[in-house]
């Protein structure tokens, strides 16, 4: 079976201090009183796995586990400090989906601009449009300011142009459920279909019950180290097994 | 970066929109604003400053024009694609994007700005009985490396304020000095021929000297003046393009 995504070894590093949002006088006086301090901290360390055609791979752990940071290597958006990403394929994430819009644009302006973000053409953004605003349910607020809309509206939205990706390598975190009861129907239904017409996908959640349903395997962080990776089944239970007795011992 | 540029050129353009869009909704004059706002600049510099050196100087409208049609293009850019990097903090964060992309589009709505006020400054040359010649057209090569120089001069711009908050306020004074140093609104014919030179140090007087040059005094710029007018943009534009590569997985930390 192809590999669609290997990780070898991979150690990714935040920087973190009182570096942020200070001035060059701030910086330049603290340099001059050696009270500057930058410290590197290890969000994920040294963590292996191997995504195959066809893959579902729920990553779990508790808050802090360094999930959301690992799939920032893997998008791209952050580059490992130590061991490599090796992708084959297009890759699409639909992190955070009510961020990145812009308050003061249109509900058609932000859906396109998302669109481009997310790697679509213009010709499929206008052939798919319609269909976007119907999805969303959004039809008459379309030339509405997006910040008069409700954060419901605009996570469907978002929901509605990010769930027409047809990537090689999906990542989902944290998006199944948007909405109100029966947009959230629709919407996991949705989710459902690009599952399957995926050729790999990796799912963040914290709903066992939802990793145990669609994932064949499992890797689980814990404080940025990978505490183990294999059958959906066996993680999980260690995994629930930790959770239940949290607090008293760590893994 | 060419063949990334074609890539992503329906973010590209999509982010031009979005910049032109945010830029003028809210104003009743819209574009119109744009181009009337330097244009009120040059009313109150030629009505304060014409009595002092209008008549040693010929068409000096068109003197000062120049030399605040170059300045404006340079602060409107440059001020713009300061905040262009950490205001799109929340895009580059989550997604995969060429930096750069951001400060481009930015650049875009200004160059368009510069335009609008550069056929503006045409039809007040003519107005002024100056004719239209050939030599016009050479105007291009000072406007090519003035877009080259102040997207450079936004890379660094944008870069630093990514690290250091205070930049703009920093730039604000910085502005100001290079205004006053630029000769916008007197001449540098009183000073020694060694102070003269010492002006061509100014990218930006150099860019206005040249408009001036071929405008007002119907002469080409000899070859020196033609590199170095190169030369500035070009460092420029390396320092800003390595420190976007230097810090490219950096400015994540710092926003």
């Amino acid at each position: 079976m192809k590999t669609m995504l290997k990780a070898e070894h991979v150690s990714i590093s935040y920087k973190i201090g009182d570096f942020k949002d200070i001035g060059l006088k701030e910086w330049t006086m603290r340099h001059l009183k050696h009270q500057y301090h930058v410290e590197t901290f290890m969000a994920v360390q040294d963590v292996s796995f191997e995504l195959l055609e066809g893959d579902m791979l729920g990553i779990v752990g508790t808050n802090g586990a360094g999930k959301s940071t690992l799939l920032k290597a893997v998008t791209g958006v952050m580059e490992p400090r130590e061991g490599h990403i090796q992708r084959s394929g297009s890759i699409a994430a639909l992190l955070e989906l009510g961020s990145g819009f812009d308050g003061d644009l249109t509900v058609r302006e932000n859906a396109y601009l998302r669109g481009a973000m997310l790697g679509y053409t213009k010709e499929f953004m206008d052939e798919t449009y319609e269909h976007i605003l119907d999805f969303s349910e959004l039809r008459e607020f379309e030339e509405r300011p997006f910040k008069q809309l409700s954060t419901g509206m605009q996570s469907r939205l978002a929901f509605s142009i990010a769930s027409l990706v047809q990537p090689e390598i999906l990542i989902l975190d944290e998006v199944l459920s948007v909405g109100d009861g029966a947009f959230q129907e629709k919407s996991a239904k949705k989710m459902r279909e690009i599952i399957d017409g995926g050729a790999a996908t990796i799912l963040v959640s914290h709903s066992l019950a939802q990793i145990r349903a669609s994932c064949n395997k499992v890797l689980w962080l814990h404080k940025g180290r990978q505490v183990d990776l294999g059958e959906t089944a066996a993680v999980c239970d260690r995994y629930e097994e930790f959770l239940a007795g949290l607090g008293r011992t760590d893994p | 970066m060419l063949q990334k540029l074609k890539q992503h050129r329906f973010l590209f353009s999509e982010l031009v929109k979005r910049d032109f869009a945010k830029k003028y909704k809210r104003t009743i004059l819209g574009m119109a604003w744009s181009i009337i706002s330097p244009l009120m600049n040059l009313l109150i510099m030629w009505l304060v400053f014409n009595n002092l050196f209008g008549n040693n100087v010929d068409h000096y409208a068109i003197y000062l024009f120049a030399g605040q049609l170059v300045f404006s293009y340079f602060t409107d850019a440059t001020n713009l694609g300061m905040n262009s990097l950490a205001g799109n903090a929340g895009i580059f964060t989550k997604v995969n994007v060429p930096k750069y992309l951001f400060l481009f589009s930015q650049n875009v709505s200004s160059l368009i700005n510069f335009g609008l006020t550069l056929l503006v400054f045409f039809s007040f040359t003519a107005f002024d009985g100056i004719p239209f010649t050939w030599k016009f057209f050479l105007l291009l090569y000072p406007v090519v490396c003035m877009i080259v120089f102040n997207v450079g001069i936004g890379l660094i711009l944008s870069a630093l304020f990514v690290f250091f908050r205070d930049m703009q306020y920093l730039w604000g004074i910085l502005t100001q000095l290079i205004m006053w140093l630029s000769a916008i609104f007197y001449t540098i014919d009183s000073y020694s021929y060694t102070v003269q030179c010492l002006f061509l140090l100014n990218p930006l007087y150099l860019y206005i000297r040249y408009f001036r040059k071929i405008v007002i005094d119907g002469a080409i710029p000899t070859l020196e003046f033609h590199l170095l007018a190169a030369a500035y943009a070009l460092v420029a534009f390396g320092i800003g393009a390595f420190m976007y590569k230097k810090y490219n997985h950096e400015f994540l930390y710092y926003v």
